[in-house]
């Protein structure tokens, strides 16, 4: 494969952790692995203590997820380490893990990231669909969205990276990427390659 | 349907993967269920266990009582109609239902067809106690497929036959030669290129659940181990002692099922499990309905 970032050539050594607590993680790491990518799985405590690079927050129930990180003691210590810089990319479920702020929700989870997401934004299963739309600085991709939240406010330290008809549904702090929308359900790999290029620094 | 609207209907259950989706018969119970960690809730008047004692002709739920769990959550709520019972079906998605169960669990409205499921928008879900069932729904437009099991017993017997079953048929047609595999169509009553993407994927199309007679997080945990992608709880949670409890046990043991010694502490104090019915203690099985 022809080298499109500087990434790639330490793409061998590079191991990206997905959350596999519930959800869409599979579909994750095949992308990964399609870039040449390791990848390990969280279940539980103890694999945190295997070395990774990055981590990924998958698609599925944000309910679930939140509620699984603190049964599984896992929330302290992921949420440490995000703050300190673990880059962590968040798609749909994740995103809202992610969120500080949840408008139509009472409940907040890991909340590093200073972003205002609605949940079901649009609606029940029937609302779920996909375009395809711009992704700044990696041109149009395929975005496919199921029953997705999307982001209402930002703060200043957060950078918009996609929006569909005004509303948000991409976005970067820092070393955090944040998605409404399931790049791993497509085939392209972009979305992908741009958080191993975070990764890559 | 279009392509593309089914597309998203196979994807809403990719995210449902690695969870748990419970019976529920009120707001307080699809509450309860959330909380628990339930990755979906199936809103029904009676679970299987009740249905099963109260015999009878078991229809869909009323939709005001649907819209009522539909308000008190926030994860997709599915609902049940009888098979073959394309009305039932068109009230549901009516009432934008997040998922059909075209169940054997009510009483079965055709005795001869399914409901042609590619006509509608909102997405099925099919039961299969083979592959064969479980291909010919989806070429009926079945977006996910369930183990039938034996539903409302807390048997497991059942669950694990039907899972054993279709995991065993699709290793052997992944090692078929592809000229046998237009002979395995014809056997099976279902597409060739269905046929060819079980050769070529060692797995369903779709999304496949384990449901029926699942009680405990040992269940929950035998069900994943022989290649469920998540599990359907129906009577087990609310008629046993301690629903918070053992809901959130089944939760923790379908995302950490090869960890004896978590499953073993998941195990403790639950509570008293449903009773329970033995398989040869049964009059009807509702798995024989639907081929």
């Amino acid at each position: 494969m022809k080298s499109k970032f500087s990434w790639q050539k330490g793409a061998n050594k590079m191991t990206i952790a997905v959350l596999a607590l519930q959800g869409a993680f599979l579909e994750h790491e095949k992308m990964l692995h399609r870039l040449g990518i390791s990848t390990i799985e969280i279940r539980q405590k103890k694999d945190l203590s295997q070395p990774f690079d990055g981590l990924i927050i998958p698609g599925g129930e944000s309910t679930v997820q939140g509620k699984l990180l603190h049964d599984l003691d896992l929330y302290d210590e992921l949420k440490r380490r995000i703050e300190n810089g673990l880059p962590t990319f968040g798609t749909c479920a994740g995103m809202i893990l992610l969120a500080s702020n949840i408008e139509n929700d009472d409940s907040k989870h890991l909340g590093t990231m200073h972003i205002t997401v609605t949940r079901n934004a649009y609606g029940r299963q029937l609302g779920s669909f996909h375009t395809e739309s711009m992704f700044h600085g990696v041109g149009k991709i395929p975005m496919t969205f199921i029953r997705a939240p999307y982001i209402t406010q930002v703060s200043d330290d957060v950078t918009v990276l996609a929006t569909i008809d005004g509303n948000i549904v991409a976005a970067r702090q820092g070393n955090q990427l944040v998605t409404a929308f399931h790049p791993e359900l497509d085939n392209a790999t972009d979305v992908h390659e741009y958080f191993c290029k975070i990764i890559g620094g | 349907m279009s392509n593309k609207r089914y597309e998203l209907n196979k994807n809403l259950a990719q995210m449902l993967k690695g969870g748990v989706i419970m019976d529920v018969t009120t707001p307080e119970q699809a509450k309860i269920a959330e909380e628990a960690g339930a990755c979906a809730v199936m809103a029904l008047e009676r679970i299987p266990a009740d249905i099963r004692a109260a015999g009878g002709v078991s229809r869909m739920s009323d939709p005001k009582m649907i819209q009522g769990i539909q308000k008190a959550v926030s994860i997709p709520v599915m609902a049940k109609c009888r098979i073959g019972h394309f009305a039932e079906a068109q009230i549901l998605q009516a009432i934008e239902i997040d998922y059909i169960d075209e169940s054997e669990v009510l009483s079965p409205a055709d005795d001869k067809y399914h409901i042609d499921k590619t006509k509608f928008d909102v997405p099925f879900v099919c039961g299969a106690k083979d592959l064969g069932e479980a291909l010919r729904r989806i070429n009926e437009g079945a977006s996910m497929i369930r183990t039938k099991g034996e539903p409302g017993t807390g048997d497991v017997v059942q669950a694990v036959r039907h899972m054993r079953l279709m995991q065993s048929e699709i290793r052997r047609i992944t090692s078929m030669s592809e000229d046998e595999l237009f002979d395995k169509s014809k056997e099976l009553a279902v597409p060739y290129e269905l046929v060819r993407y079980v050769h070529e994927n060692g797995k369903l199309p779709v999304v496949n659940f384990a449901a029926g007679g699942i009680a405990t997080p040992a269940d929950a945990a035998l069900m994943m181990q022989l290649g469920a992608e998540g599990v359907f709880v129906g009577s087990g949670i609310f008629k046993s002692g301690n629903p918070r409890k053992r809901a959130a046990a089944i939760v923790q043991a379908v995302t950490n099922y090869k960890d004896a010694a978590l499953l073993a502490k998941l195990s403790e104090n639950l509570g008293e499990a449903m009773v329970g019915i033995n398989e040869n203690e049964i009059e009807i099985l509702m798995a024989e309905r639907g081929k």
